[in-house]
């Protein structure tokens, strides 16, 4: 970590987006994170994607668990409000925030440990409630804050860094997410924010559950050989389905691209996930296609990275529970009280 | 038997019934109850039901009584024999020279009665099958038609009922003919072969008023509606499950929206407790009044969400309706031993407010009030109310509203203010009674942002592990639970009919036992004042109370003196001072029960107003 602020004044020329905001506006506090952590490289990626999308930076609620990546949250957007709530119920604290506030950007950050440990059953509610929020987890493989033990996403066969071997199947978050009904299921590296933004991007602009599962190395507890969450074993693993390039409505469509080379999605408001093709041919529309292909390079030892599955028809929680459009955070008391004289006739019905 | 020996009673007796759970009974015992208030009579009825869906006995157990009385009285004058699983033990229950009503279809040999009691046979079973075709329709009519039956047994308006069941089903006059005619065949059999009334019988009075007959759940959820709750995070549980329900239905009819049809509240089913207090926690925080629902084992899922709650300072209002624990206990009695659980919910130093509604009336009063308060010191409120009220239907006070009270959402830093250039320090105790300002997601775009968290901060709320930061913030929350004893609702004193120096204090649904055997007491000459406590932390008036009492009975439903407990330690008491009388076991307490043991306890202490060994009540069995 470093104790050292940045410097408060701006040269004139630092980019502003359009809403006149520099990156310097989406960051927070100081990490407090090992040097090199993966989770800082997330950080500043959400920092990215929020500054690139224009956000205002007070739209968005972050919300985390326990744990090194949920201390995160205190390290971006600082201009937002947090809430580290308790060890892997993240999930359903952020559920009741979006039930209250339908307007608002949700964005979770979690862990292995938070996540598919004592969160797993949040975390799978979460995704088949339709919560729509966008749900990062830093996934190092590792217990970082009590110092090294195997969590639930550590490959078996994998070693620690005592050399000791993982006897226990590992849980592979974002094929739950896929069977559980997430609409918009990504996993990415935190060593290739070029990957990694875009999707962080395309997860905002998306309505309902949207999961990307970034391997983000500890490099203090999980970066070592016979490790599968080290840096360069997830360089040398990577398989990539897709890249993606996120297109605003407002933005003018500029890049070309080789025919037969680009999918493209259409969100719900409009914003266009651009889908440029990595080798493969890969469809992220079929889910059970996409299902078999995490399974199949799993057994070969790959990781899969890319947008997986993506179905921009899906709605989210308020719209099964038919809620009004104005936040129910906002109503006033002659929108929820309903007076004495429906009492009266209530009254008058219990005799 | 010998009529003679037969009890005679008007407008004062049990009456219990004894049905197969799942066969349709409750509704056509409800009906009973509420053909006798529409006399003019009160009665208090009570399910005694077990943890199954069909199959299994259950009972409903009636009191009639002219004086007015609430509480459950025990024993039991008449007895609806409906269950054979049960009929040996509901025959033994019954009072010699009570009354027993059963379907005398199939012969009984005769070791099967009493001879102490009066037998009253009626063909339920031989007379459906003769008129009615439809299988589960014969059922459900012969409970009515035992309904019937009872009219004319107990000299009760047959005119009065048939409304009744015309009401009951307004708009399905199938349902309504078929049921009516059931309720003559009964009505007219009795009165062919039965010397009608009996020796119990009702008489039209006038003590019902204009008082409602509803269940403490159904209030409660009606009381989330008044009070502004819009998000609902829930698991089903006996015995809360129909508090949000209700509020569902409730909702359904009062917060739809008429030009959209959508709705203004939501209510998420959630996979657990836990998950359950923590969208609750989540919509609190981000300025939604939310509740959620649940019992004891609830209780227990939500501990460490409820200390977050505490100390990260997040409004929320938990309906505790209470069980017999511990573990999963009994699930369908009734108990008050969550006190110590929700007082003190959670690891760590913590506090929470707690309400003791009495009944219904209070289920909904209490239920609304919990979101004020809820807001305004920001932190969880718990209305505790038990089995005996959340699922029984209760004559109780009509729901009242003022339509000038205005929701107080508390110290809520709007934009203007911040725009103003308001200091804002989210834990700073800026006005001195503990409760610091707070905002919501979403106010501004560069200011009132902060970071919410269960670990220690300083009082601007920048993470902190500093001695200093974390004292300051320990001693504001005391501070702000002293707050709260001004704001929680007053202890209602009712004072003995001569001065006293014995005291008693009760809560929650012990009410109206509590105020019976005050009644029972004086008759003896025993005067006792009595305080019935609505909240906790105590108000002044409660130690107050304490100190100006040489002895005082604390009434509860549980087995640890849990009030008792919280009274010792909250008001530095000195333990003999407070007296325990408890009842545990399941059903609600009596007023036999309570006169029976502060007399017993009087005696003990040789207390000046009674001759030693000389106490009238001590052949009461509890």
């Amino acid at each position: 970590m470093t104790y050292l602020a940045k410097p408060k004044l701006l040269r004139a020329d630092t980019p502003r987006n359009a809403l006149g905001y520099t990156r310097r506006d989406y960051e927070g506090a100081i990490s407090t994170l090992c040097a090199g952590c993966g989770h800082d490289s997330i950080s500043a990626s959400i920092v990215q994607a929020c500054f690139d999308l224009d956000i205002e930076p007070h739209r968005v609620a972050k919300l985390s668990g326990i744990g090194c990546s949920s201390k995160t949250p205190d390290y971006f957007l600082g201009n937002s409000h947090g809430f580290n709530s308790v060890h892997g119920r993240m999930p359903s604290v952020l559920t009741g925030a979006a039930l209250a506030n339908r307007t608002l950007l949700y964005l979770g950050v979690s862990g292995d440990g938070d996540s598919a440990s004592i969160g797993i059953g949040q975390f799978a509610h979460a995704m088949r409630r339709g919560v729509n929020m966008t749900y990062i987890v830093e996934n190092n493989g590792v217990y970082g804050l009590t110092k090294g033990q195997f969590s639930a996403t550590a490959d078996k066969g994998s070693k620690n860094k005592k050399g000791v071997v993982n006897a226990d199947s590992p849980i592979d978050l974002a094929a739950l997410a896929l069977q559980l009904g997430a609409t918009y299921v990504a996993r990415s590296f935190s060593g290739d924010k070029e990957q990694l933004v875009p999707l962080i991007k395309g997860a905002l602009h998306h309505r309902g559950p949207a999961f990307i599962d970034v391997i983000s190395p500890c490099v203090t507890f999980n970066n070592h050989t016979g490790s599968t969450k080290s840096y360069d074993y997830v360089r040398e693993h990577n398989a990539a389905v897709n890249r993606l390039d996120v297109i605003l409505p407002k933005a003018q469509i500029e890049a070309s691209y080789p025919p037969g080379s680009l999918r493209r999605v259409v969100q719900h408001d409009g914003s266009i996930l651009h889908l440029r093709k990595v080798g493969v041919d890969y469809d992220p529309s079929d889910r059970i296609g996409a299902m078999n292909h995490l399974q199949e390079r799993h057994a070969l030892g790959e990781i899969v990275t890319g947008l997986l599955y993506v179905d921009s028809s899906g709605d989210d929680m308020h719209a099964h529970l038919n809620t009004v459009e104005k936040p129910l955070n906002q109503l006033g008391d002659a929108y929820l009280c309903p007076g004495s004289s429906a009492l009266a006739a209530l009254n008058a019905s219990l005799r | 038997m010998n009529t003679r020996q037969a009890i005679r009673s008007t407008n004062d007796f049990v009456i219990k019934f004894a049905n197969i759970n799942g066969s349709g009974s409750a509704s056509a015992n409800e009906l009973f109850a509420r053909a006798i208030m529409r006399m003019g009579v009160t009665v208090s009825p009570r399910n005694i039901f077990p943890s199954n869906i069909q199959g299994m006995p259950t009972w409903y157990e009636m009191r009639v009584s002219g004086e007015g009385w609430l509480a459950r009285r025990g024993g039991c004058d008449m007895m609806v024999a409906m269950n054979p699983q049960t009929w040996d033990r509901d025959v033994a229950e019954l009072a010699p020279g009570g009354y027993l009503v059963y379907d005398s279809t199939k012969m009984l040999p005769r070791s099967k009665f009493r001879d102490d009691i009066t037998v009253i046979g009626i063909p339920l079973t031989e007379m459906c099958n003769r008129d009615y075709t439809d299988v589960r329709q014969r059922q459900l009519v012969r409970n009515i038609m035992y309904v019937g039956a009872l009219v004319a047994l107990l000299d009760i308006d047959l005119a009065d009922t048939e409304r009744l069941v015309s009401e009951q089903y307004r708009g399905k006059d199938k349902l309504i003919d078929a049921n009516v005619r059931a309720l003559r065949l009964g009505h007219d059999y009795a009165r062919e072969h039965f010397s009608c009334p009996l020796g119990l019988r009702v008489e039209r009075a006038d003590a019902v008023g204009d008082r409602i007959f509803i269940d403490g759940n159904s209030a409660c959820g009606l009381g989330a509606v008044y009070g502004g709750a819009t998000v609902a995070g829930w698991y089903p549980i006996t015995p809360s499950t129909s508090v949000v329900e209700a509020f569902g239905s409730y909702c359904r009819k009062f917060r739809t929206d008429p030009d959209s049809g959508k709705a203004r509240y939501a209510i998420a089913q959630a996979e657990d407790e836990l998950a359950a207090i923590g969208m609750v926690i989540g919509a609190g925080w981000n300025g939604a009044r939310a509740f959620t629902a649940t019992s004891g084992p609830g209780i227990s899922l939500m501990q460490e969400f409820l200390g977050l709650a505490y100390f990260a300072e997040i409004p929320a209002v938990i309906y505790d309706v209470q069980r017999g624990g511990p573990s999963t206990g009994m699930p369908t009695r009734t108990q008050q031993s969550d006190l110590l659980a929700c007082a003190y919910a959670s690891h760590g130093d913590t506090r929470h407010v707690l309400l003791f509604p009495e009944d219904p009336y209070e289920c909904f009063t209490l239920g609304a009030q919990a979101f004020d308060l809820a807001e305004r010191l920001q932190t969880p409120v718990f209305v505790m109310l038990d089995l005996d009220i959340g699922m029984n239907e209760r004559l109780c006070r009509p729901f009242d509203w003022d339509d000038s009270r205005r929701y107080d959402r508390g110290k809520l830093l709007t934009h203007a203010d911040l725009e103003a250039g308001k200091e804002f320090g989210r834990y700073l105790d800026v006005d001195g009674d503990g409760i610091p300002y707070r905002t919501i997601p979403g106010t501004h775009p560069t200011k009132g942002a902060y970071f919410t968290r269960g670990t220690t901060r300083n009082p601007y709320a920048k993470y902190s592990e500093a001695g200093t930061d974390y004292v300051y913030n320990m001693e504001r929350l005391r501070r702000k639970f002293d707050t709260a004893k001004t704001l929680v609702p007053a202890p209602v004193l009712t004072k003995a009919s001569a001065p006293t120096r014995i005291g008693a204090i009760c809560y929650g649904s012990t009410g109206p036992a509590m105020a019976e055997a005050i009644a029972l007491l004086e008759d003896d000459g025993i005067h006792v004042d009595t305080l019935r406590v609505r909240a906790f932390p105590f108000s002044d008036e409660v130690m107050d109370f304490i100190a100006a009492h040489d002895h005082v009975f604390v009434v509860e439903q549980n087995e640890s003196a849990q009030l008792r407990t919280m009274l010792i330690n909250e008001g530095e008491i000195t333990p003999k001072k407070l007296v325990r009388v408890l009842h545990y076991d399941g059903t609600p307490i009596t007023a036999r029960f309570i006169a029976g043991r502060i007399a017993d306890e009087l005696v003990a202490f040789k207390v000046s107003t009674l001759e030693p060994h000389a106490n009238p009540l001590r052949k009461v069995a509890p």
